[in-house]
């Protein structure tokens, strides 16, 4: 089977080499004619022309977008004369020539009130441009979409972007799987446009292909400040793990504030923080991370107390440092994420408790307010509780979900389902990368020439870093 | 509960004026570790004999905190001392005693001198005798050589000098008699040096010379292990050793233990460890581990008020013993965790039968503030020892049985999310590393 497929390979392989040559090869005869033409005017309009040739299939596209690559001078010098040429092109139908133009055109400075009609103009042609013709050009719809993102910011008005970066994500992605360059910065926009359910909705896609790890890094740190806006703070937990274990030489700065949210997050969502790291953390981030969260492993330590008045005398020392991260809100939260944390420990071991022995081991001021905490709590669905206010008692239920509804059942299947997605997903890279050439040979030069070891370790690619280590045999 | 403890309470009464009333008549042959007043001390050296009975001294004087107590100690560790040969000691002691008691317990300038002389001759005198041995290939003669040097040295307190003395003579050991008298002076050697490591393999390589034990002996190995399996914290083994000590040890291993030790520490590493069947088929049938208890009524009393769930008049007991046990050499250091393992247990087994308990009723069993019961319950149960709940406005504690089915099905969501969430973390970690991989060819976007 595999050697049929070699085969075939190998004769279609050199069929299509050579008839990429070719066409590289007229064009660069063509241009050589423009060049000798040395009329810059003609040339623009000429490309133009090509445009509306070349825009019909993937063929001709390929075709128009080699040759626009070598015209990207000719653009650049001839920038502020092209703005008209845009009105003869239909950006829906020759979206890669729009794009090219679009692109020189923005690229000089401009002022304010340009800028206005820049982000109209950006916005308009995401908003119609056709997917798989500026996906031949990616470098440039990212280039137009970072201008746009430059000039709203400019604008002081976040929001405008926010949709046309959507849109200009949906039409780059190749699946939703994968992360582009424009994610952090549509997270950006959404964070500062306060559109933190906009920003969600893009979260909810799991992503897996990555190309810069820089990129991801500020995904999820952005997306754990969404995430953490919308009190979603199990996702942004997940999120900011992903910064602070993920694979890096060397320590970034956003590893560091992620790991300041990490633990923040951690406390308030968990009421613990394990301060040790899982071990497929990269050695860079093990060693130092910790120097730079001094403050907040403090935190962390009078947290495991238990006692409301260690943690806040804890905040009250390091308020300086908390308020220069801008954590000073997370922080306040972990606080009174503290009461509720004691008062859920109380439903384990009580049964009834009086309003004023709850405010005592809490250390609330006064029954009242005891009062309140466990309102709210029956309230959000955290304790399962009823308050007698006539005697002043609280008795504590147990979980009322039986485990019987068709809900519950299809709420399981579903969980089912997906992990066994997820397997096979986990299996199908796993053989793919035991047949990636560079991890092979990347493995082969460690494990010198035995043959059995690297048998083995084509089948254990990537297990290495992960915690499912059990598997590898 | 409750007619067992009003019948427990005129009980307590009894022993304790009877314990009072024997304490002045008996002459202290084993009472004094045990009682609830001051350690006499001069009783509780007698107990020992040896190098331990000066470093149980000298603890004590360290320890106890009264002043009167601490020189009564020295005055008695600077009276055995001066039996012996360790000047060393003696410089040491002198030094801590620090003239309070006295010229007659200063420092002997012309003892100590007398006695370093005397060493050094016989100490050359030992050399000469085992090069001889030694030029002449008389195993047993160099076995005895090596022998006599241990002995020497640990008469002067150089334990460590002493250790590997017995260690040599294991290469002329040729009966298994030999090897278990060198390991004999090992462990004694070791345990006097804190070092129960060694106790343990000594002990091991003893029981190994099947047909040199005799039941004195295989008492003795017993209470070594024993000892380093308390030292180790691994009070269920420990509990167990001493519990094997059979009775023909008497008051042969009194450079190490008394057999009163024997019971103290087997009854409360049981306490601590054992479950309540155990409890009664090892310790209180254990018809050989009875003969210690006799020697140590206190201790008796104390398990078997535990076992019929008296546990007032326990907990009381293990109270008045405890300054004296804070003062032994080899339990001071676990006291505080056996005794909170002890009242953990108690409690536990209190609440085991009962679907619903009276906490005022179980406070007056165990003798403590319904309030001061609350916290201890709270704490017991948040480390889920006691599956119950407190109903704190009745007062009353309910058992709680677990949903299995639910906590099940709770399990498996939870499981089934963590197990997603890694997978997901996984996946994407694989992937930057295979960006890595790819470093040198990276996709131009």
């Amino acid at each position: 089977m595999f050697t049929f497929f070699l085969s075939m390979f190998l004769l279609i392989f050199p069929l299509t080499y050579n008839r990429k040559e070719k066409r590289k090869f007229i064009i660069n005869e063509g241009e050589r004619r423009f060049d000798l033409m040395n009329l810059s005017m003609s040339s623009v309009e000429s490309l133009v022309a090509q445009i509306h040739g070349l825009s019909s299939n993937i063929g001709e596209l390929t075709q128009l977008r080699n040759y626009l690559k070598q015209c990207d001078d000719l653009l650049r010098t001839e920038s502020t004369r092209l703005a008209p040429l845009l009105t003869e092109l239909d950006p829906s139908v020759h979206s890669l020539g729009y794009l090219y133009i679009l692109e020189a055109c923005t690229s000089a400075p401009i002022s304010k009130d340009q800028a206005n009609k820049l982000v109209l103009s950006v916005a308009r042609f995401i908003n119609v441009c056709a997917a798989e013709q500026i996906r031949l050009a990616p470098e440039k719809f990212i280039s137009i979409c970072k201008r746009l993102m430059l000039q709203v910011m400019l604008l002081e008005d976040p929001m405008r972007g926010v949709a046309p970066l959507l849109t200009s994500i949906r039409k780059l992605q190749s699946s939703t799987e994968q992360l582009t360059t424009l994610h952090p910065d549509f997270m950006l926009l959404c964070l500062l446009s306060k559109c933190y359910k906009i920003g969600l909705s893009v979260l909810e896609d799991d992503i897996f292909e990555v190309d810069l790890p820089r990129d991801l890094f500020l995904y999820c740190y952005y997306g754990g400040m969404i995430c953490i806006g919308q009190k979603q703070f199990r996702k942004a937990l997940e999120l900011l793990h992903n910064v602070v274990t993920a694979p890096m030489p060397i320590i970034s700065a956003i590893a560091v504030e992620a790991y300041k949210k990490y633990i923040l997050v951690s406390l308030i969502h968990l009421g613990q923080f394990a301060t040790s790291f899982p071990k497929y953390t990269s050695s860079a981030a093990q060693r130092n991370l910790k120097n730079f969260s001094q403050s907040y492993l403090e935190l962390v330590n009078s947290y495991s107390t238990g006692k409301v008045s260690e943690v806040e005398k804890c905040v009250e020392i390091y308020k300086d440092t908390f308020g220069s991260d801008n954590n000073l809100g997370l922080v306040k939260q972990v606080v009174s994420s503290m009461y509720k944390r004691n008062i859920q420990r109380l439903t384990q071991t009580y049964l009834t408790l009086s309003l004023q022995d709850i405010a005592n081991t809490v250390q609330l001021n006064s029954p009242k307010e005891a009062e309140m905490h466990v309102l709210q709590m029956i309230q959000e669905g955290d304790i399962y509780a009823t308050i007698n206010q006539k005697d002043g008692m609280v008795r504590f239920l147990e979980d009322p979900e039986q485990y019987k509804t068709c809900e519950m059942i299809e709420r399981l299947d579903f969980s089912i389902q997906r992990i066994m997605r997820l397997s096979k997903k986990l299996t199908t890279m796993n053989e793919v990368m035991s047949c990636d050439p560079s991890y092979l040979g990347k493995v082969h030069i460690q494990l010198g020439r035995s043959g059995k070891d690297l048998i083995m370790m084509i089948f254990i690619p990537f297990l290495l870093n992960s915690p499912y280590e059990e598997r590898r045999n | 509960m409750e007619p067992e403890d009003n019948a427990a309470g005129p009980v307590i009464g009894d022993e304790e004026i009877h314990a009072n009333g024997r304490d002045e008549s008996d002459s202290q042959r084993h009472r004094p570790i045990i009682s609830g007043e001051q350690l006499d001390i001069e009783a509780y050296a007698a107990l020992y004999t040896g190098r331990t009975k000066t470093t149980r001294l000298l603890f004590i004087a360290d320890k106890c905190g009264a002043p009167s107590m601490e020189l009564e100690a020295l005055r008695m560790a600077y009276d055995e001392i001066k039996k012996g040969e360790d000047t060393q000691l003696f410089r040491e002691v002198v030094g801590k005693i620090n003239g309070r008691l006295g010229p007659n317990y200063g420092l002997d300038d012309a003892w100590a001198d007398a006695v370093d002389r005397r060493a050094e001759s016989r100490k050359d005198k030992l050399e000469n005798e085992l090069n001889a041995y030694r030029t002449n290939l008389i195993k047993e003669s160099i076995r005895m050589g090596y022998n006599d040097f241990g002995d020497f040295f640990y008469a002067h307190g150089r334990l460590g000098e002493a250790f590997k003395n017995y260690v040599r003579t294991r290469d002329y050991c040729t009966t298994s008699k030999h090897i278990i008298h060198m390991c004999l002076n090992a462990i004694l050697v070791s345990i006097e040096m804190g070092q129960f490591t060694h106790v343990t393999s000594y002990v091991g390589k003893a029981e190994q010379a099947v047909d040199g034990l005799d039941p004195v002996t295989i008492a003795k190995l017993r209470c070594a292990a024993g000892l380093s399996h308390l030292e180790g914290k691994k009070y269920k083994l420990a509990a167990r050793k001493f519990l094997e000590v059979g009775p023909e040890l008497g008051n042969n291993y009194t450079e190490i233990i008394a057999p009163q030790d024997v019971a103290t520490y087997g009854t409360l590493c049981a306490l601590a460890s054992f479950d309540r069947s155990e409890l009664k088929s090892k310790v209180i049938d254990n018809t050989n581990f009875r003969n210690f208890l006799e020697l140590v009524p206190e201790i008796r009393e104390l398990i078997n008020d535990f076992y019929t769930s008296h546990y007032a008049s326990c907990l009381e007991y293990l109270g008045n013993l405890k300054t004296n046990l804070l003062l032994d050499i080899h339990l001071h250091d676990h006291v505080e965790t056996l005794y909170e393992q002890i009242r953990n247990k108690a409690l536990i087994q209190y609440t085991l039968p009962f679907v619903s308990v009276d906490l005022n009723m179980m406070a007056n069993a165990f003798n403590t503030s319904v309030t001061g019961l609350e916290k201890e319950l709270e704490a017991l149960i948040t480390n889920d020892q006691i599956q119950a709940r407190i109903d704190s406005h009745n007062k009353i504690l309910y058992a709680r049985h677990a949903d299995q089915r639910n906590g099940t099905f709770q399990r498996a969501l939870q499981t089934g999310n963590e197990f997603d969430r890694e997978l997901r973390a996984m996946l994407l970690r694989a992937n930057l590393i295979k960006h890595d991989y790819n470093l040198k060819a990276p996709r131009k976007y």
